[in-house]
């Protein structure tokens, strides 16, 4: 009873402060509901048996990246801008192809299993800390690796992008 | 209720008893202490020792006009304050004081949540933070307030990395995040005298746990986001009465957590050699409280001895350290372990 009282306060929550995100106009409040989401995601993801999950979820997202938005936005001092009219076009389109591959998702997923059976715990092997590990480290080493030299890749990239180049004579320029 | 619900809440009263004195006693240290260092008697005139001057500071910050300036974002600067207590408080919940003992027939684990997750918890909750800070920068609609903000977000994310690959190395030989696992890790001594403490093997990674602690509190001579003579107050700037005294708690609410997990992690927790954790529960409930309260008093008496015995850095200085100095140090200090623990000598 509990649980199923905790289960529809943070789904809630998350389909809430979900919806903030995307149609706050201050960039600052739609970073700060995407943790609030990312809080209540995790809330669901230790009622669904992974603590592992949930704890990491908050201590990479919630906890670094995110900040690191606040941090630009707070740099770039973005303060309630009207990007209205950017949000027109391209971007409509996508956006209703997305929502409609996500409602196509849920449809195939209804028809194949009862509602009732696909709401269930995930197995050990996939939430618990070690075979979690032994996972990772066996069957999918190489996957694993080769997300760890994409992420080394993009490090690389941003550090020579973010490097000032080297003062160069420019001459005959035009 | 159940008896699990009601241990659980007991244990949870035992620490929010300790950690909400934190904060008035550290108060007194602190100024006292600033007076023993600098030659000059602090504040001595509430009662002996000016022992009560923690009360009338209290007294002060309750009764104070509470200003909200009126171009605040108001939703945001409200929140900030409280987030600035909850995730310090939330914390100690992984931090165990006790072995198991037998009460009325239950065996009783005296940590409030083992949770196989542990000290990832710990970290998780500590990680959020940051937001007060940076929350109560952005809404203050003050510019030292941003610029204190804005350093705080750099600086607590550069030495989250440095902090947590210094907690990897304790973890991997125990094998689990689990913190009371650590704590019986520990036990016994080293040629009959020495405490099998993780302090002497990994004296490296604790040094570098100790500095990113200083970091992560903001505390001197890492206070960047609030130094006081570049930024008048930094993040909590616009902040009076009340609200001020919450970001004051959070700050030494922090301190008492980084040092009880310092003590849990580096020096063996509630454990010490010679001490009998046998008989009744609440002795050794008791017994193992107090010397984990001890081992964190030393660790908040170092935080205040460095605070007034050194200059802040610059703020280049602190991510050039954090960077280039201490997150190095962790990797090689957790490489060092890993093949230490493969050649079984820990």
């Amino acid at each position: 009873m509990i649980e199923l009282i905790t289960f529809i306060f943070f789904a809630a929550l998350a389909l809430g402060s979900g919806i903030v995100v995307v149609a706050h106009k201050n960039p600052v409040y739609s970073v700060m509901s995407l943790v609030l989401t990312l809080f209540s995601t995790a809330v669901l993801f230790v009622l669904l048996g992974a603590p592992f999950l949930a704890a990491l979820l908050v201590l990479v997202y919630a906890g670094a990246i995110l900040v690191l938005f606040l941090f630009v936005l707070m740099l770039l001092n973005v303060a309630a801008p009207s990007t209205t009219e950017e949000r027109a076009g391209v971007q409509r389109v996508v956006a209703v192809c997305a929502g409609l591959v996500f409602a196509g998702l849920l449809a195939v997923l209804a028809w194949q299993d009862p509602l009732t059976r696909m709401v269930r715990p995930l197995s050990e092997e996939y939430v618990a800390i070690k075979p979690l590990a032994h996972l990772l480290f066996s069957t999918y080493l190489l996957p694993f690796e080769i997300v760890g030299l994409l992420l080394l890749a993009a490090v690389v990239a941003a550090t020579v992008l973010a490097r000032k180049p080297a003062p160069k004579p420019r001459e005959g320029e035009q | 209720m159940s008896f699990a619900v009601t241990a659980t809440l007991l244990k949870m009263l035992v620490w929010l008893v300790v950690i909400i004195n934190v904060t008035p006693v550290m108060l007194w240290i602190e100024r006292r202490g600033g007076g023993l260092i600098q030659d000059r008697p602090g504040p001595n005139r509430v009662g002996p020792f000016g022992i009560f001057q923690a009360v009338a500071d209290v007294l002060k910050f309750l009764f104070k006009e509470d200003v909200i300036p009126t171009e605040v974002d108001r939703p945001l600067y409200l929140l900030a304050p409280v987030l600035a207590l909850v995730p310090p408080l939330t914390a100690f919940i992984v931090i165990p004081f006790g072995p198991a003992v037998d009460v009325a027939g239950h065996s009783v684990s005296l940590v409030v949540t083992s949770a196989e997750t542990g000290v990832l918890l710990l970290l998780a909750l500590s990680s959020l933070g940051v937001y007060a800070l940076v929350m109560a920068g952005y809404s203050s609609n003050n510019k030292f307030s941003l610029l204190g903000s804005v350093r705080a977000s750099a600086q607590m994310i550069s030495y989250e990395l440095a902090l947590t690959l210094a907690i990897v190395a304790v973890l991997v030989p125990v094998g689990t995040f689990r913190l009371d696992a650590v704590v019986a890790a520990q036990q016994g001594t080293w040629l009959g005298f020495l405490p099998r403490w993780n302090v002497f093997p990994q004296i490296i990674g604790f040094l570098v746990f100790l500095v990113a602690a200083f970091a992560e509190t903001n505390r001197l001579p890492f206070d960047l986001p609030e130094a006081e003579s570049e930024l008048v107050a930094g993040y909590h700037t616009e902040y009076s009465a009340m609200k001020f005294a919450l970001f004051f708690m959070g700050e030494y609410m922090s301190m008492a957590v980084l040092s009880a997990l310092a003590a849990t992690l580096y020096f063996g927790g509630w454990y010490l050699p010679g001490i009998d954790y046998t008989g009744v529960w609440w002795v050794v409930g008791l017994k193992g409280l107090v010397v984990i309260v001890a081992k964190m008093a030393l660790f908040l008496l170092f935080f205040v001895w460095v605070r007034w015995s050194f200059p802040r850095f610059r703020f280049d200085q602190l991510l050039r350290l954090g960077w280039k100095a201490l997150l190095p140090l962790a990797v090689l200090n957790l490489i060092l372990v890993a093949a230490l623990t493969v050649g079984g000598w820990l």
